[in-house]
C-alpha cells in the first residue's frame, strides 16, 4: 500500500511575525534609552495585555463591557498585598511569579460576578458591567483595610530572593519582567482565537441566537470567555502593581474602564492586533499628550467620535483596508489624495487646535500670562489679532478639506469596484 | 414501535389568541413529511415549539420517546434535532468553513474546550470538508458567509443545520425566494443530504411538496387537519375546502 | 415620627428627580433602542444652561428656557451623529454617546470652569415649604412656611421641641416631576404622536411601514428625552450643587434604575427610581451598624469582630452602594427586572 503524502507547507509567515515581535519587545529599551521611555515601554506592555484580555470580550464575542477596570484592579490590589507578605516573610512565592497570584484573582473575581453579569447580553449587559464597576469602587472606599483607603497601598518589589541576581529594583529589569509576561499573555490569546471555545465565541458575537440551536449553551459561553478574559486582566494588573509600587482606588474606576474601552475600540476592536495598537496609543496619550496640551480629553473624545462614526474597525481596519488596496496594486494611484486629504486636515486641525489651546489657556493658565505656545507660534490669548487668524485657518482648511474628501471619496470609490472586479475574476478563474 | 417525533395534542396560545390548538402528530424514523397548509396556520410556530425556540402552553412533544418541551434548544439539539430557518441565520463574518466547524463541534465533542487548536482537529475538519462538498460549497471555502449569494446562502444554512448529525431535520421553508432552476437543484440537495435522517419541512411550492415528501400533514388555524401520503391528502376533502373553500362557496363562484 | 416623614417626603422627591432622568433614557432606549450614556451629562448641561440663563433673564423664565435649549441641542446630536451610526448597529450607538459624554464634560469644565458653581434656587422657593413641629406635650403639628425661632425652642426645660423643615426646592422638585408624569401620560395615551409613540415602543419597524416618519419622531423623541434631562438638571442643580461632577454622581444610578425597573418599561422605572430614592436616603440618614444593633439587642461579640470593618460600617456608609447592591440582587432573582416586559 502507497503512503499517503500530505503536503502541509511550514507556515514561515508566522514564524517571522511572532520572531519580530518578540524581537521588538527585547530592543525597544536598548534604542529608546531614555528613563521616560523604559517607564512607557513598561507601562505599554502592561497595557498590551489589558486592552487584548479586553477584546475578548469587546472584539471576539460581541460583548461591551464598562467595567474591565474591576479584574485589572482586583488583581493590582491582590497583588501589592501578596508582595507585602513577601517582604514580610509571611509568603514565599518570587516576585516574578506575582503577576499569576494577580491572574488568579482576577479569574475568581470573574467567576464569581460573572455569573450574574453575563445572564444578559447586549445593552443590559453593558449596563450591569457599569453597576457592578460602580459597586466595586464605591466599596473600595469603604475598606480601607483592603484597598488602603485615600492612599492606597504601598510595596516595595525589591523583596524575597534574588532570582538569578534579578532583584527588580531597576525599571529595565522589571520592563524585561513584563516584555516576558507580555510576549506569553499575547501568544497565549491567540491560541485562544484558534480553539473551538474561541471561535465559538465569534460564532456567539454574530448571531447568539443560532449558537443555541447548533448545540451550545449561549450564556455558558460567555461566561468561559469572561472568566478567560477576567485571568488576563488580572495578569496586567499584577504587572502594573509590581510597576508602580502603590496600588491606589483610581485602578477599579470608571476611568480606567472608559481608557480600555476607549483605546480598544481605537486600535480596532475586530482584529486580533488591534488593541496592540490601542494600548500603544493609550500610553503615548496619557503619558505625553497630557503633558503637551490641556484639552487632551477633549481630544480623545473627538477622535473617538470621529472613529466610532466614519472608522467602527478603528485603525487596525483602516490599516488592513489600505494593505489590501496595495495587494492589489492600487496604492499608487490614492496616494495624492491621502497627501491632499492629510495636508488640508492639518490646516483644519491647526486652526481648530490654536483655538482650543488659546480657551484653555483663558480658562486654566490665565495666572501665567496671555500667550500660548502652540506648534511654534506664540499666540495671544487675550488678542482678537489671534482669534480671527486661528479662526480663518481653521475655516479654510475646513473648506479645503471637505474638497480634498470628496475626491478622496471618488478615487476609493473606484478603487474599491476595480478590485471587487478583480476578485471576482480571480474567482471563476479558478 | 415508538415514534422518531410525536407530538400530544400540542397547543401555544399568545395572550388570549390560541394558534396552535390541539396537534397531534407521530412521525416515524426515516420519513419525510411535508408540513403544508395556508399562511397563518401556525406552521412555523409548531417548528419554533418543537425546537425550542419558546414552550408550548400545554400538551407533550417527544423526541425519540423523551420529552423535550420547555426544553431548552441546545439541550434539544444535543438530544439530536437540528432546525433551519426560513430568514437565513449564519455567521456572517465567520467563512463558509468556519459556520460549518462551529456546527459540528459539539457532535464531535469538543464543547467548550479551550486547550486544543483547531486546525489540529482532524475528525471536525475532514467532516467540515466532507459538509462543503455536499452542500456545493468547497469552491468557497474562505469566502466570508455575509458575501455569498443569496441561494448560496441558503444552502450554507442547510449545511450548518444537518453538520450535527442530528437524526431529525426541521427545514423552514428551505427553498423561499429562490428561482425555478434553485429550487429544482436544492430538492436535489436536500434528498442527498437528508438519506436516513426524518425530514419535516415547511413547503409552499407544491412541486417540491410532492417531489420530496412521503407524507404530508395539512395544518390550517393551528391543527393538522390530514397527514397521510401525497395522494390521500391530495383526495382529502377537508385539504380542498381549506385550500379551495367550501361548496357553498364553490357554487358562490359558480354563479358567477 | 417628624424624621421618618420628612426624609420618607426627602426620598421620594429624590426618587422623582431620579425618574424624571430615567423617565426620557427609558423613552429613548424603547424607542431607537438606544441607551443614551450621555443622558446625564445633558442633565448637567441643563444645570448649566439654567444657571446662566438665571442670572440673564431670572431663575423662572430660565426653567422653561433652558430644558428646549438642552432639548434642541439634543435632537441635533441625534440629527448629525447618532443618525449617522443608527445602520452599524446599538453597539456602536452606545459607544457615540460614551464619547459624547466625554466631549461634553471637557466642553462645559471649559466654559464654566473645573469647580463648583454657585446656582442658587429662586427667593420664594429658598425656604422651607412647610415645617413639622414636635412638641412633647403638644404633640405634632404641622406649619406652612418656616417656623419662627421661637416656637421651636421652648422657655422650660422640660419640653422638647423639634422643628424638622421640609425644604421649598425638594417640594418644588416634587411638583414638577410629577406634573411631567402627568402630562407625559396624557401625550402618550391621548394624543396621537403620543399613539404614534408608544406603537413605536414595541414595534418601531412596523410603524416606519405604516407611513410614519419614524426618523423625524426619533429625532423629537431624543429632543423631548434629552429636554426633561435637562429640566431635571435645572431643578436638580439649584436644589443640590452645579459642578462637573453632577454628571456622574447621578448617571450611574439612573442605568442602575432603568435596568431594575425592567429596560423599556416606564412604570418599573418609576418604580425602581421611587424605591431607590426613598431606600437611599433613609440609609444616608442611618448611623445604624452590626455592632450597635449587637449592642442593642444585647449580644456579646469578640474583640476581634468588634474591630472587623465589616461590623464597623454603618448603614450610612454603605448608602452609595446600596443602589448597585439592589441591581446584582434583581439581576439573580429576578432578571427581567421589577416591570420589564421587553427582552434586549
Amino acid at each position: 500500500m502507497a503512503a499517503v503524502y500530505k503536503f502541509k507547507p511550514y507556515n514561515v509567515g508566522r514564524w517571522v511575525i511572532w520572531s519580530l515581535f518578540a524581537l521588538v519587545l527585547v530592543v525597544s529599551p536598548l534604542v529608546f534609552t531614555s528613563n521616560l521611555s523604559t517607564t512607557m515601554l513598561a507601562q505599554m506592555g502592561i497595557a498590551i495585555i489589558a486592552c487584548l484580555s479586553y477584546n475578548i470580550l469587546l472584539g471576539q464575542g460581541g460583548m461591551l463591557s464598562f467595567g474591565h477596570a474591576v479584574y485589572t484592579g482586583l488583581g493590582s490590589y491582590m497583588a501589592i498585598h501578596a508582595l507585602n507578605s513577601v517582604s514580610g516573610g509571611q509568603l514565599n512565592i518570587p516576585v516574578s511569579l506575582l503577576p499569576i497570584v494577580g491572574g488568579l484573582t482576577g479569574m475568581g473575581f470573574a467567576i464569581l460576578l460573572g455569573w450574574v453579569t453575563t445572564r444578559k447580553s447586549g445593552t443590559t449587559f453593558a449596563m450591569i458591567t457599569l453597576g457592578v464597576a460602580e459597586l466595586v469602587f464605591a466599596m473600595s472606599l469603604m475598606f480601607s483595610e483592603f484597598f488602603g483607603g485615600e492612599a492606597g497601598v504601598s510595596g516595595n518589589r525589591v523583596a524575597g530572593q534574588p532570582f538569578f541576581g534579578i532583584t527588580y529594583g531597576p525599571q529595565i529589569q522589571v520592563y524585561y519582567l513584563i516584555a516576558a509576561y507580555t510576549f506569553v499573555c499575547v501568544a497565549l490569546m491567540y491560541a485562544f482565537t484558534q480553539t473551538p471555545l474561541g471561535r465559538i465565541l465569534n460564532a456567539v458575537r454574530d448571531n447568539p441566537e443560532r449558537v443555541e440551536f447548533i448545540g451550545y449553551n449561549t450564556q455558558r459561553v460567555r461566561y468561559m470567555a469572561f472568566i478567560i478574559s477576567g485571568f488576563f486582566a488580572g495578569i496586567a494588573g499584577g504587572l502594573g502593581a509590581l510597576n508602580f509600587e502603590i496600588v491606589t482606588a483610581e485602578v477599579v474606576g470608571a476611568g480606567r474602564s472608559g481608557a480600555y474601552l476607549l483605546f480598544t475600540f481605537l486600535g480596532g476592536a475586530t482584529f486580533f492586533f488591534g488593541p496592540i495598537i490601542g494600548a500603544v496609543l493609550m500610553i503615548i496619550a496619557f503619558v505625553l499628550l497630557s503633558e503637551l496640551t490641556k484639552a487632551w480629553l477633549l481630544y480623545l473624545g473627538l477622535v473617538f467620535l470621529f472613529m466610532v462614526m466614519y472608522a467602527p474597525g478603528g485603525i487596525a481596519s483602516l490599516i488592513m483596508m489600505n494593505l489590501r488596496v496595495a495587494k492589489f496594486g492600487k496604492l499608487r494611484q490614492i496616494w495624492t489624495s491621502y497627501l491632499g486629504l492629510g495636508l488640508t486636515a492639518t490646516v483644519m486641525l491647526a486652526g481648530a487646535g490654536a483655538m482650543i489651546e488659546m480657551v484653555y489657556h483663558l480658562q486654566l493658565n490665565s495666572a501665567l500670562g496671555d500667550t500660548v505656545k502652540f506648534m511654534g507660534a506664540t499666540l495671544n490669548a487675550k488678542s482678537l489679532d489671534s482669534w480671527f487668524g486661528s479662526a480663518f485657518v481653521m475655516l479654510t482648511g475646513l473648506g479645503l478639506f471637505e474638497l480634498a474628501r470628496r475626491q478622496f471619496a471618488r478615487d476609493w470609490g473606484v478603487i474599491q469596484t476595480d478590485i471587487e472586479k478583480e476578485i471576482k475574476r480571480r474567482e471563476t478563474a479558478l | 414501535m415508538s415514534y422518531a417525533l410525536e407530538l400530544r395534542d400540542v397547543r401555544k396560545n399568545f395572550g388570549k389568541t390560541e394558534i396552535i390548538r390541539g396537534v397531534n402528530l407521530a412521525v416515524h424514523a426515516g420519513e419525510r413529511v411535508a408540513v403544508i397548509g395556508p399562511n397563518g396556520a401556525g406552521k412555523s410556530t409548531l417548528f419554533n415549539l418543537i425546537s425550542g425556540r419558546f414552550g408550548p402552553s400545554s400538551g407533550d412533544i417527544l423526541l425519540a420517546g423523551q420529552t423535550i418541551q420547555n426544553k431548552t434548544p441546545y439541550e434539544i439539539n444535543r438530544m439530536g434535532l437540528s432546525r433551519s430557518f426560513q430568514i437565513t441565520n449564519i455567521f456572517p463574518k465567520l467563512s463558509v468553513f468556519e459556520n460549518l466547524r462551529c456546527a459540528v463541534l459539539w457532535s464531535l465533542g469538543y464543547k467548550y474546550s479551550f486547550w486544543k487548536f483547531l486546525s489540529g482537529l482532524k475528525d471536525a475538519n475532514e467532516r467540515t470538508d466532507e459538509l462543503l462538498e455536499m452542500i456545493h460549497l468547497d469552491k468557497k471555502r474562505d469566502v466570508l458567509a455575509v458575501n455569498l449569494t443569496y441561494a448560496e446562502q441558503r444552502a450554507l444554512e442547510i449545511g450548518v443545520t444537518i453538520a450535527g448529525g442530528a437524526d431529525v431535520i426541521l427545514l423552514d421553508e428551505p427553498t423561499a425566494g429562490m428561482s425555478k432552476s434553485e429550487t429544482s437543484r436544492f430538492i436535489q440537495l436536500i434528498k442527498d443530504v437528508t438519506v436516513g435522517k426524518t425530514l419535516l419541512t415547511v413547503e409552499h411550492d407544491m412541486g417540491v411538496v410532492f417531489g420530496l415528501a412521503d407524507k404530508i400533514a395539512v395544518v390550517v388555524y393551528g391543527e393538522v387537519i390530514a397527514f397521510d401520503t401525497p395522494e390521500a391528502v391530495r383526495a382529502n376533502a377537508k385539504v380542498q375546502e381549506a385550500y379551495l373553500g367550501s361548496p357553498v362557496a364553490d357554487s358562490q363562484a359558480g354563479v358567477h | 415620627m417628624e424624621f421618618f416623614i420628612i426624609s420618607m417626603l426627602n426620598g421620594l422627591s429624590y426618587g422623582l428627580l431620579l425618574f424624571m432622568l430615567s423617565s426620557g433614557l427609558t423613552l429613548i432606549f424603547s424607542m431607537m433602542g438606544v441607551l443614551n450614556f450621555a443622558h446625564a451629562s445633558f442633565y448637567m448641561v441643563g444645570a448649566y444652561f439654567g444657571y446662566t440663563l438665571s442670572q440673564w433673564v431670572g431663575f423662572w423664565p430660565a426653567l422653561v428656557i433652558a430644558p428646549l435649549l438642552v432639548g434642541a441641542c439634543g435632537a441635533l446630536f441625534e440629527r448629525l451623529t447618532l443618525r449617522k451610526v443608527h445602520p452599524f448597529g446599538h453597539v456602536p450607538e452606545l459607544l457615540v454617546t460614551f464619547g459624547l459624554s466625554y466631549v461634553v464634560l471637557e466642553l462645559v469644565q471649559l466654559v464654566w470652569g473645573r469647580t463648583a458653581v454657585d446656582f442658587p434656587p429662586p427667593e420664594i422657593l429658598r425656604s422651607s415649604a412647610f415645617t413639622l413641629i414636635n412638641h412633647s406635650t403638644h404633640g405634632l403639628s404641622l406649619i406652612w412656611g418656616a417656623a419662627p425661632a421661637d416656637m421651636c425652642s421652648a422657655a422650660d426645660a422640660t419640653i422638647r421641641v423639634v422643628c424638622s423643615p421640609f425644604p421649598a426646592t425638594r417640594g418644588f422638585m416634587m411638583l414638577v416631576a410629577l406634573l411631567m408624569l402627568v402630562s407625559l401620560w396624557l401625550l402618550l395615551t391621548r394624543t396621537r404622536i403620543g399613539l404614534v409613540i408608544q406603537a413605536a415602543l414595541t414595534h418601531p419597524e412596523m410603524v416606519e411601514s405604516l407611513g410614519h416618519n419614524v426618523p423625524r419622531v426619533f429625532m423629537l423623541v431624543f429632543g423631548a428625552g434629552t429636554g426633561l434631562a435637562g429640566l431635571a438638571g435645572v431643578i436638580g442643580g439649584s436644589t443640590f450643587v452645579t459642578e462637573p461632577a453632577m454628571a456622574a454622581t447621578v448617571g450611574s444610578v439612573i442605568f442602575v434604575v432603568v435596568v431594575v425597573g425592567g429596560m423599556g418599561s416606564l412604570s418599573g422605572a418609576f418604580l425602581a427610581s421611587v424605591l431607590i430614592g426613598v431606600i437611599q436616603t433613609f440609609a444616608v440618614a442611618i448611623d445604624y451598624s452590626f455592632l450597635t444593633l449587637a449592642k442593642d439587642m444585647g449580644w456579646a461579640l469578640s474583640a476581634a469582630t468588634q474591630e472587623n470593618s465589616f461590623a464597623k460600617l454603618t448603614l450610612s456608609q454603605v448608602a452609595p452602594i446600596l443602589p448597585y447592591l439592589f441591581l446584582v440582587l434583581i439581576l439573580i432573582f429576578r432578571p427581567k427586572g421589577l416591570l420589564g416586559t421587553r427582552e434586549t
